[in-house]
């Protein structure tokens, strides 16, 4: 606690205003240990006092606090001021009023999301050019990650050349379990999305586009790895062609047996996959049977397993 | 990233021998909602809401009454695993439906115990899936469930909490699983 208010403090000392510790550590003593607030929230609302009671804007206290370089992979948790030094690889519909850009940043890690707030007052972006972007704040939705830019954020363009990367990350294990929403499935012409029921969740009622893929559950016995298989590597792993696929489907009148086929090929079985890893999914450029001989595996387990029970316990 | 935001992390599906399953008879829940996950943890201490197993279907039996019921009984080397689906499995029951055994079969699904009317505890497999697979993937199952049934003998001493449980319950004796683990790899050596 001393800590939190030492810091407070020190920080309020940059900002030119003398705060007394004895005072921070009374309402932190008061909150933490008399009303049981968690330190953090303690922390925030000592904050937010001294500066009403200075007449300090919020923005100002939070603004100039450098905040650490990370790299768009390295975003794993929810509510940090972060600087990224991406490209922007791609830019989306900025679809709602309060929203002035969003799309994708990248650097030589991956990519993660971003959004940049009509409040923000920010200078527009544009696509495939470099910037760094100062005290960003990330936030997570349902696993996946992204940045938003807001009013206390800085763009700063600059000239060197990132390249967009993504590091190959292998597993292995069982496939355990086929998604719903793969085998034969039909996209929305508009903006490529799977169509439920016949009917894309932007565009309503389309007519949609055949495509192959499927989005599979593997597990080792210790950790759960979901993959994707696009169209490309579902046809050569499994052997199935878009053109087959519809064609038995059109036979059995029923889109289903495809997915019943690429089950019953791979469910159970043992491989190895090699891709991208994008949110919980890893994007898989190849894949193939886990063939790996198992006599060494015996020999060295059987070595563990029957020496005399020593270094544990 | 474990967690995907929702709340909902799928559950691993954990490696067990048929040995060590029938000794099983520990249920635990996470959590007092009547959805919580149901485990069942085991001597060596996997806490299994899930279990991958993969052997030879050797007896199959429709135990239904208005409505197919299946029942099959597949053997890995150390014993037999009992694997049940019904209407609310489909495919699971539609395959155990149409396969003569002996054939080797991989399953994922729940571990469940019941009580008969003798007062036996058994436990069987509600299978979510299961699949023909082949005498390889078989092999390298062995090998897997071996490998991770000694990491968690090697860990069953330490204080994880799923250790210390198991230990407590079943007083294992770890001589016991490790011969287990050494005989399954025998087996393998054998052929």
């Amino acid at each position: 606690m001393k800590e939190i208010a030492k810091k407070i403090e020190a920080r309020f000392l940059e900002l030119g205003v003398k705060v007394q510790t004895s005072e921070i550590e009374t309402r932190l003593e008061q909150l933490i240990n008399k009303f049981k607030v968690p330190p953090e929230e303690a922390r925030r609302n000592v904050i937010n006092y001294f500066l009403k009671q200075h007449n300090i804007p919020k923005t100002e206290f939070f603004a100039s606090r450098e905040t650490p370089l990370v790299r768009a992979s390295e975003i794993i948790e929810n509510g940090k001021w972060v600087t990224l030094r991406c490209k922007v690889v791609q830019l989306w519909d900025a679809n709602h009023e309060s929203l002035s850009q969003s799309g994708l940043l990248g650097d030589e890690s991956g990519t993660v999301a971003f959004k940049k707030w009509v409040k923000a007052n920010l200078p527009q972006v544009e696509e495939g050019k470099n910037y760094l972007f100062k005290n960003v704040a990330t936030s997570e939705w349902q696993g996946r990650f992204s940045v938003s830019l807001n009013k206390t954020s800085e763009i700063i363009p600059i000239t060197e050349e990132i390249t967009v990367g993504n590091t190959p990350v292998e597993f292995s294990g069982a496939i355990v379990d086929i998604q719903s929403g793969s085998g034969l499935i039909k996209r929305c012409p508009e903006c490529n999305r799977a169509l439920m029921k016949g009917a894309c969740g932007e565009h309503g009622k389309v007519e949609g586009l055949y495509d192959l893929r499927v989005k599979a559950v593997m597990d080792d016995g210790e950790k759960v790895q979901d993959i994707l298989l696009n169209r490309e590597v579902t046809e050569s792993f499994t052997g199935i062609t878009l053109d087959k696929a519809k064609e038995m489907a059109t036979e059995a009148l029923d889109q289903a047996v495809v997915l019943d086929m690429i089950k019953s090929k791979l469910v159970g079985r043992y491989y190895v996959v090699v891709g991208a890893r994008l949110d919980r999914f890893i994007l898989v450029d190849s894949i193939r049977q886990d063939t790996k001989p198992i006599e060494e595996n015996i020999k060295r387990i059987l070595a563990a397993a029957t020496a005399p029970v020593a270094q544990e316990a | 990233m474990a967690e995907n935001g929702s709340g909902f992390v799928r559950e691993v599906a954990h490696r067990v021998f048929a040995a060590e399953l029938k000794e099983s008879n520990l249920q635990a829940k996470e959590g007092q909602d009547q959805y919580s996950p149901q485990y069942l943890i085991t001597p060596t201490g996997a806490k299994c809401n899930r279990v991958f197993i993969v052997g030879t279907l050797t007896e199959k039996e429709d135990v239904g009454m208005d409505a197919e019921f299946w029942r099959g009984r597949i053997v890995d080397p150390t014993g037999a695993f009992f694997v049940s689906a019904g209407q609310y499995q489909p495919e699971a029951a539609q395959l155990l439906a149409k396969t003569t055994p002996p054939e080797f079969i991989a399953v994922v699904g729940k571990p469940t115990i019941y009580t008969t009317k003798e007062g036996n505890v058994l436990t069987s497999i509600r299978a979510e899936s299961m699949y023909v697979v082949d005498g390889a993937t078989r092999d390298r199952w062995v090998v897997e469930t071996a490998d991770l049934t000694a990491k968690r003998i090697a860990k069953l001493q330490s204080n994880e909490p799923d250790a210390v449980r198991a230990r407590e319950h079943y007083s294992t004796n770890v001589e016991e699983y490790r011969a287990m683990v050494a005989m399954a790899l025998e087996s393998m050596k054998a052929q």
